[in-house]
């Protein structure tokens, strides 16, 4: 029936009937995959008990271990770790439904590219909420950009699914975890091929709810818990603006699919109040789930998680789904280019502010961390500058470089508890001031992640260079001419405003090649700071966990060219992913520029180019010049930070602003006001309490007059019926 | 004729409720009420003269009633004086709330 449904309405599309009509089932496999996981966890749940070994190695109920998983497959360890029940099921189905999503991904690629695709193919399965004028159907849409984002979810989704079979392998929540693992994907699925606004925010709360499960997936430590707390509760203020943007587009446009908005738009006034404040909405619901000031602070946080859970939710996946909104609502965004602007610039300010904590931080997971928040700001600035390829080309190769760099971070943390497990050490094995010279035990972690920290300082030919590049040069060449260069922002000239949002990327892409060298250096050169007990325990990592990070190795070496530029048009074909994403959002970026593509000059291109490389490679040796990591001390001993270093390494204390003037207002307020106040004082002590008193009041005055004399009783029988019959009669 | 009887039954009725609203002694108070029911008797009769036999046949059920109803009053009065040793309403206050 959902077959026959769809072809009726949407039969003369070129791709109606190839194998683009079994995209229903993207997610379907998924969702399976979780029903299967979850009942196998509930099933093994009943079964941990005391008798379970499983347990009484669970080592994350102390804090030291927080984040890391939990025993080890390999090595001298002589604990008895028997393997979660049903792993074997789990470890099969958990990657196993992705990788069918994938192929069958792939599949639908392929199709596409065998016939002209100009307009979205959507299928329509039921009608989701008919409410007065208010019709919403339950229905997919597959485009180029629906494509692309697929296929990145589905196959990065795939190496992390295989990369958690080893790191969480001794874990007793196996199959748990699996199952939130192939939810996410669901709701990431979901949220990309939805066809209208409202199928989209499903999609998207519920990626934000399985980040929460994530997040606090060791929760009974109570930090891990408070991460995902904080997560899910960052996200929701987000979301308050996504959902406002709804209904102002249903309020004014009066429907809420991306079709039938993208055709309506013309009735608002370009760059007035209206569109200006959707799209001012949208970006903030997008400042909250992609990290960007000023709610970016969820995300060091969520680090918490297992680490394939911060490579695949916060790093690949979820947090791009800001990036892919924008894309998605590009015919919004066109319209106004105070919005615009205002999302390259809260990109720009973004991606330095957080690079400048990342060079001070000590965990290597929270380096990881605040450099996504910088590169997501990245894609901020290409998708505000109205260079929205240049933004879904770094989502894509960030996608690949920073889910290797947490997978091979993730390596690096199982080796270090593994031989911390080994000598008993309880030190912190995310520290890097505890790590050095770990080049020597895994080296193919080693040369996969220099491949990655090349490929995000924009060395080229890695993919970060490309994409890095296409994003700065689009911020430069719009500022000269394009809408936005023409408009004012707060008084102030686009043209003047994008030049700054180019300088401020500038200088994130000189720290982000600092703060990534110092990371390498620190954890892998110099000399080791570990025992020479702990050495001897440190190996490479299982195949599981290397498979993939070689993978995307491959990947952030030749991503690139997913997008040549015109000066690299020697390497293969150029702007593939330009021509690609034509139908989508071509049209808007030829607006941005007046109807006219660009055309920079070789020479002012070549000047880009070589500023950005050289700015790449100063940052490098910078690094290697001025860090010594055989200088480094252990985290035990190593002495506190002073001045502007002690800011950095604080985060600028940013959690404790916000603590002091928002968290502890609200908490004042809730306990002062509405708990004793309101609470308390009117509703327990006037309501509650004063009914219960006003009542006891009458019954006292009862009592007092049923005092048990039966002489009372007879007066008043005598004077009542008096009275009655006084009324009857003079009436 | 009617207006005498009525006017005695009025008498009576009053006299009764004085002594019920007056007087501490269960024994007399059940006598006072005994009195007001035969002042209501009397009503009856006199008006069953204008009104039918209704009235006098209303007066035996309530004499019927009344000696059943002095069966058990008399019967309570005789456990509150086994209890309190005393007929005196004012020793008897067990009702009150």
């Amino acid at each position: 029936m959902i077959q026959a449904q769809s072809l009726a309405l949407s039969g003369n599309h070129p791709l109606a009937g190839t194998i683009a009509a079994w995209m229903w089932l993207l997610p379907v496999f998924p969702l399976l995959g979780f029903f299967v996981n979850g009942a196998l966890s509930l099933c093994s749940r009943a079964h941990i008990g005391p008798a379970d070994p499983g347990v009484s190695h669970d080592a994350h109920t102390d804090g030291a271990d927080a984040d890391a998983p939990a025993g080890h497959a390999h090595g001298a360890d002589s604990h008895g770790i028997a393997r979660p029940r049903f792993a074997s099921v789990v470890s099969i189905v958990g990657p196993g439904v992705i990788l069918l999503s994938f192929l069958l991904a792939t599949a639908i690629f392929a199709a596409m590219r065998g016939v002209t695709v100009s307009t979205p193919y959507i299928q329509h399965y039921w009608n989701w909420i008919p409410v007065g004028d208010l019709h919403l159907d339950f229905a997919f849409q597959l485009d180029q950009l629906s494509m692309v984002m697929v296929l990145i979810v589905t196959g990065v989704s795939t190496l992390i699914h295989v990369f958690s079979i080893g790191y969480m392998g001794d874990d007793p929540g196996y199959a748990r975890f699996f199952s939130y693992l192939n939810l996410f994907v669901f709701f990431m699925l979901l949220l990309v091929l939805a066809n209208n606004y409202a199928l989209l925010y499903v999609g998207w709360e519920g990626v934000s709810l399985c980040s929460y499960l994530l997040v606090g997936f060791w929760f009974l430590d109570k930090v891990n818990a408070d991460a995902g707390k904080k997560a899910f509760l960052v996200n929701r203020i987000g979301d308050v603006g996504l959902l406002l943007a709804m209904f102002m587009i249903f309020a004014n446009l009066g429907t809420l699919d991306f079709t039938a908005v993208a055709a309506s738009v013309g009735s608002m006034a370009f760059g007035g109040p209206l569109v200006t404040t959707i799209c001012l909405f949208l970006f903030f619901g997008c400042t909250g789930k992609s990290a960007q000031l000023p709610l970016y602070v969820w995300l060091p946080d969520a680090m918490a998680g297992p680490t394939p859970v911060s490579a695949l939710i916060h790093a690949a996946t979820m947090v791009t789904a800001g990036v892919y909104l924008i894309v998605r609502s590009s015919f919004l965004f066109s319209m106004s280019p105070i919005a615009s602007i205002t999302v390259a610039v809260v990109g720009a300010v973004t991606a330095l502010f957080a690079a400048t904590v990342a060079i001070k931080q000590w965990d290597i997971k929270k380096v990881l961390a605040y450099s996504t928040v910088s590169q997501l700001g990245y894609m901020f600035i290409g998708v505000g500058v109205g260079a929205y390829t240049a933004g879904i080309f770094h989502l894509a190769t960030h996608a690949f470089f920073k889910g290797l760099l947490f997978l091979g971070a993730g390596s690096v943390i199982y080796t270090m508890h593994a031989a911390y497990h080994h000598s008993g050490n309880h030190a912190d094995p995310q520290d890097m001031r505890n790590m050095g010279g770990m080049r020597k035990a895994m080296p193919v972690t080693w040369a996969m992640m220099w491949i990655a920290t090349f490929a995000i300082s924009g060395i080229p030919p890695f993919a970060g260079f490309f994409s890095k590049d296409s994003i700065l040069n689009a911020a430069y060449e719009h500022a000269g001419n394009s809408v936005l260069g023409g408009a004012t922002w707060l008084g102030m000239s686009g043209h003047a405003v994008l030049l700054g949002v180019y300088a401020l990327g500038l200088a994130a892409a000189l720290l982000t090649a600092v703060y990534m060298t110092r990371l390498m250096l620190y954890t892998f050169h110099g000399p080791s700071r570990a025992s020479a007990e702990e050495q001897s325990a440190m190996h490479e990592a299982p195949w599981t966990m290397t498979g993939p990070v070689v993978v995307l190795g491959v990947l952030s070496l030749i991503g690139g060219w997913l997008n040549l530029p015109a000066i690299a048009s020697f390497l293969g074909t150029r702007g593939s992913l330009d021509h690609w994403l034509d139908p989508v959002v071509g049209t808007v970026t030829r607006a941005m520029t007046n109807g006219v593509a660009i055309e920079t000059s070789h020479g002012t291109e070549l000047a880009l180019i070589g500023t950005a490389v050289a700015i790449a490679v100063a940052g490098i040796a910078i690094a290697i010049v001025m860090l010594k990591p055989g200088s480094l001390v252990i985290k035990a001993e190593s002495p506190d930070e002073h001045g502007l270093e002690k800011v950095l390494a604080e985060k600028y204390y940013v959690d404790e602003i916000y603590e002091a003037a928002i968290v502890h207002p609200i908490f004042a307020t809730a306990k002062n006001v509405l708990w004793r106040g309101l609470d308390v004082g009117i509703i327990d002590n006037l309501f509650v309490n004063g009914s219960a008193a006003v009542a006891r009041g009458i019954g006292w005055v009862g009592a007092r007059i049923q005092n048990g004399s039966t002489g009372v009783y007879a007066w008043g029988i005598a004077l009542g019926a008096i009275v009655i019959l006084s009324v009857f009669s003079f009436r | 004729m009617l207006a005498e009887s009525l006017g005695l039954s009025a008498i009576l009725f009053v006299i009764g409720v004085i002594g019920v609203l007056t007087r501490r002694n269960a024994i007399i108070i059940f006598l006072c009420v005994e009195l007001m029911l035969n002042a209501v008797n009397l009503t009856f009769v006199a008006l069953s003269r204008y009104y039918g036999m209704g009235g006098q046949v209303f007066v035996l059920f309530v004499m019927t009633v009344a000696a059943a109803e002095a069966a058990v009053g008399l019967a309570i009065i005789i456990s509150i004086f086994r209890h309190k040793q005393t007929v005196d309403l004012r020793n008897i206050n067990v009702m009150k709330g």
